[in-house]
C-alpha cells in the first residue's frame, strides 16, 4: 500500500514490483541503503579528506535500514522530519545525490544555495523540514505539522526522526505530550544507535530503552531491529497506519549503532573494538543482498550490475556538484525576510 | 461612541483575522474556556470552536514549536505566551527555528508570538520584564511593541497577515488604561513604520509601549516650561523604522532614547548609535538614554518605583539636554 513513487537516479532503472512483496521491498531498499552508503562514503572519505567540504560531515553508515524502511512506508504527501543521519529520505523523496554533494560543498546546485550546509536542507514542495542544529527541536515542529494535517481533515501523517541523545531534550518531550494530548497522526523514528556523540546510552538515560518513555505519553511503541529493513518496514507501516487511523503518536525505537564517529572529524576512539566488530555483523545492507540471493529473488551477477550503476551516477553526480558555483556575496541578505510581503 | 480599551482592540483585531482566514489558529496555555490569562481570547472558543482555539500542556517551547510546524503546512497559528518572562522557555524555537529557516531553505514562518509584557503591575522579577532586545538581535524575526488600541489592533492584523514570524508585545500595564475611539471599518497598521506620536520643536524622545505615557506625561509637563518636546512612538522595533527617527532628530537636533527595559544592550543603545552615524552634523547635544537600571525588575512598590522609568526621570532629563 505505501505508494512511494521510486525515484531511481540509474539510467534505465525502474522498480516494477510493488512494497508489499518483500521481494519488493528488498530491490527499492537495496538501491537507497546503497546509494546512501555511497553518497556519504564518497563525502566523508574522498571530498572530506580532499578539503572539498568546507564543514562538518555527518554519516549514517550501519544505519541505513532505518531511514529507508520507514520512508518507504510514508506516502508522498506525508510530511518527513530527517535527522542528520537519514539521508535516504531525501533519496525516496526525489532530491537528486548531485543535489547533496553541492549543498556539502556550500555550491548553490545544493538545496540551500549555500545558506546552510550538509545534513541542514529541506524542500517543503517535496514535504520535507530541515533539522537544526539543537536535536529534538525537530519534535515539536512536527507535533505542529501533524496537528496541522488533522485540522485540515486530511488523512497525511508526520513522521519524525531522531537519535537516542535526542530523546534527552525538554523539546522531545514536550513535543510528544502536546502531540498525544491533541491525537496528533504523528510517527516517530528513533535510531537508537547507542552514542550522542561520546558519551554512551548509560549516561544518557537511566531506563533501558528509549521506549520505555512512551507509557508516560500514553502512546503507543515497539521496538525494533534496527538493521533489518524488513523489521523496520513493518514497524512503520503498523505505526502510520495507526496515525493515520486517528489513534495518535506511535514511537518506533530501532536498536542499531553507528559505524562511525560523530563527525568526520571524530575517529570514535571511545568505541571499544569489540563493538565495531559485533556490529559490522550485522550490516543492514550485507543482510538484504544475502536474503535477496537466499531467496533466489536475485542473482549475484543482477546486484553488482546494480551497484556498478550506483557507483558511475555518484561519480556524475560529484562532477556536476564540482562544477556547481560557489554563491555570490551578493546573495547575502537574501531571504531573511519576506522580499514581497503581502500587501495589506 | 463606546471607547475600546487595548486589551479589547488586541481582542477584536484577533477575533476579525479568523474570522477573516479559516487557517488562522489560536494556540496556547489557558486560552479557551478560561479566556487567557488577561482574557484577551474571551469568547473565542464559543465562536470558532476547540479545532482554532487550542488549550495546550505548560510546554513553551512545544506552543511555538508546533505553531511553526502548522505554519509549514499553510496555517497562520498565533500563539500565546502568558507572560513575555516565559517566552526565554522557547527561545530556541523562536530565534533558532523560526527566525532562520526563511533564510536557511526558503521556508517561510507566518507565525504570531503573543507576549504580554512590562511592569508597574508589582509583578516582580517573573511577570513584568521586557525582553524585547532579545529578538531586536535576531535577524529573520520581527518585533512589534504598540503603544495606543489603534495600533495594538491595527499591528495584530498585519502581524497574523505578514510572511515572517512576529514576536508581538504586549504591554499589560496598558490593557486596560489605554481607552479609544476606534474605526468603525477595518484597518490595518503597516510593520515597520514608527510615528510622531506629539510633534515638537525643541527635542526628540524616541520611544514604544507604556513609555510613551511617560514621555506625553513629561511633554505636557515641559510645554508648561516653554520647552516643546516631540515624541516618536516606534511600534515596530525590528525592522527599525531609521527615516522616522532621524527625521525628527534632524528637525529637533537632540535626542532621548528611552525604553522601560533595562539599560546594557537595550534598543536605546542601537538608536543611539545609528543618531550619532546619520545625524552627527544635526546635533547639538549629546543623545541621552532613560531606561531601567541594570537590574531584575522588583516586586515591592517603592523598589519597582525606583526602577521604571518614569515622568520625572524624563522632565529632569530632557530640561538638562534642552539647556545643554
Amino acid at each position: 500500500m505505501a505508494a512511494v513513487k521510486p525515484m531511481g537516479f540509474s539510467a534505465g532503472l525502474s522498480f516494477s514490483e510493488a512494497l508489499d512483496s518483500e521481494a519488493g521491498l528488498a530491490r527499492q531498499a537495496l538501491y537507497y541503503m546503497q546509494l546512501m552508503r555511497e553518497v556519504e562514503e564518497r563525502i566523508e572519505r574522498k571530498l572530506y579528506r580532499q578539503g572539498k567540504i568546507v564543514g562538518g560531515v555527518y554519516v549514517g553508515r550501519g544505519q541505513e535500514a532505518i531511514c529507508v524502511g520507514a520512508g518507504l512506508a510514508a506516502e508522498p504527501d506525508d510530511m518527513l522530519f530527517p535527522c542528520h543521519r537519514d539521508l535516504a529520505l531525501y533519496f525516496i523523496r526525489g532530491v537528486h545525490p548531485r543535489q547533496v554533494f553541492a549543498q556539502y560543498m556550500g555550491r548553490v546546485g545544493g538545496l540551500t544555495r549555500g545558506k546552510d550546509g550538509n545534513m541542514h536542507m529541506g524542500d517543503l514542495r517535496l514535504r520535507i523540514v530541515a533539522i537544526i542544529s539543537a536535536m529534538a527541536a525537530s519534535v515539536p515542529v512536527a507535533a505542529g505539522a501533524a496537528m496541522a494535517q488533522k485540522y485540515k481533515g486530511s488523512r497525511d501523517v508526520t513522521m519524525v526522526f531522531f537519535g537516542d541523545g535526542a530523546t534527552s531534550r525538554g523539546d522531545w518531550h514536550e513535543g510528544i505530550n502536546l502531540a498525544s494530548v491533541q491525537k496528533a497522526p504523528l510517527v516517530l523514528v528513533c535510531n537508537n544507535n547507542h552514542y550522542a556523540y561520546s558519551t554512551p546510552l548509560d549516561k544518557q538515560m537511566a531506563c533501558e530503552n528509549v521506549a520505555d518513555r512512551a507509557p508516560g505519553y500514553g502512546i503507543a511503541a515497539e521496538i525494533v531491529d534496527g538493521n533489518d529493513v524488513f523489521a523496520v518496514h513493518q514497524a512503520a507501516r503498523r505505526a502510520v497506519r495507526h496515525a493515520r487511523e486517528g489513534r495518535g503518536p506511535y514511537l518506533i525505537e530501532c536498536k542499531t549503532f553507528r559505524m562511525t564517529g560523530h563527525s568526520a572529524h571524530d575517529p570514535g576512539d571511545y568505541v571499544p573494538k569489540h563493538l565495531w566488530e559485533e556490529w559490522a555483523q550485522k550490516d543492514p545492507i550485507d543482510r538484504v543482498r544475502r536474503r535477496m540471493i537466499e531467496e533466489g529473488w536475485a542473482v549475484e551477477s543482477e546486484l553488482d550490475a546494480i551497484s556498478a550503476g550506483i557507483r558511475r551516477d555518484v561519480d556524475a553526480a560529484i562532477e556536476w556538484a564540482e562544477a556547481s558555483p560557489f554563491p555570490d556575496p551578493s546573495e547575502l541578505l537574501e531571504h531573511v525576510y519576506d522580499p514581497a510581503p503581502r500587501s495589506i | 461612541m463606546a471607547l475600546t480599551t487595548y486589551v479589547e482592540a488586541v481582542r477584536q483585531g484577533i477575533w476579525e483575522e479568523m474570522e477573516r482566514d479559516p487557517d488562522v489558529f489560536l494556540i496556547g496555555e489557558d486560552l479557551g474556556v478560561y479566556g487567557g490569562a488577561f482574557k484577551v481570547t474571551l469568547g473565542m472558543l464559543e465562536r470558532f470552536g476547540e479545532r482554532r482555539v487550542i488549550d495546550t500542556p505548560i510546554s513553551e517551547s512545544a506552543i511555538v514549536g508546533a505553531a511553526i510546524g502548522a505554519s509549514f503546512m499553510g496555517l497562520r497559528p498565533v500563539a500565546e505566551m502568558q507572560f513575555a518572562d516565559f517566552i526565554s522557555c522557547a527561545f530556541d524555537q523562536i530565534v533558532n527555528f523560526a527566525a532562520k529557516c526563511r533564510y536557511r531553505w526558503n521556508a517561510p514562518a507566518p507565525i504570531v508570538v503573543r507576549a504580554p509584557s512590562g511592569g508597574g503591575i508589582h509583578g516582580g522579577p517573573f511577570h513584568s520584564q521586557n525582553p524585547e532586545a532579545w529578538f531586536c538581535h535576531t535577524p529573520g524575526l520581527k518585533v512589534i511593541a504598540p503603544a495606543t488600541a489603534y495600533d495594538a489592533k491595527g499591528l495584530i492584523k498585519s502581524a497574523i497577515r505578514d510572511n515572517d514570524p512576529v514576536i508581538f508585545f504586549e504591554h499589560k500595564a496598558l490593557y486596560r488604561r489605554v481607552k479609544e475611539d476606534l474605526p468603525e471599518q477595518e484597518y490595518t497598521v503597516p510593520i515597520g513604520k514608527a510615528r510622531v506620536f506629539r510633534e515638537g520643536r525643541d527635542l526628540t524622545v524616541v520611544t514604544y509601549g507604556a513609555m510613551v505615557y511617560a514621555a506625553e506625561e513629561a511633554a505636557n509637563e515641559l510645554a508648561r516650561e516653554g520647552i516643546s518636546m516631540e515624541i516618536v512612538d516606534l511600534r515596530t522595533l525590528l525592522p527599525i523604522d531609521e527615516e522616522t527617527i532621524l527625521a525628527s532628530v534632524r528637525k529637533t537636533s537632540k535626542a532621548i532614547l528611552l525604553h522601560e527595559a533595562t539599560l546594557t544592550g537595550g534598543i536605546g543603545g542601537e538608536l543611539a548609535a545609528r543618531i550619532a552615524e546619520k545625524a552627527f552634523e544635526h546635533l547639538d547635544g549629546p543623545v541621552l538614554r532613560i531606561a531601567a537600571p541594570d537590574c531584575p525588575v522588583p516586586y515591592s512598590p517603592p523598589l519597582e518605583d525606583a526602577f521604571l522609568p518614569n515622568a520625572r526621570k524624563v522632565i529632569e532629563k530632557a530640561r538638562w539636554l534642552y539647556h545643554y
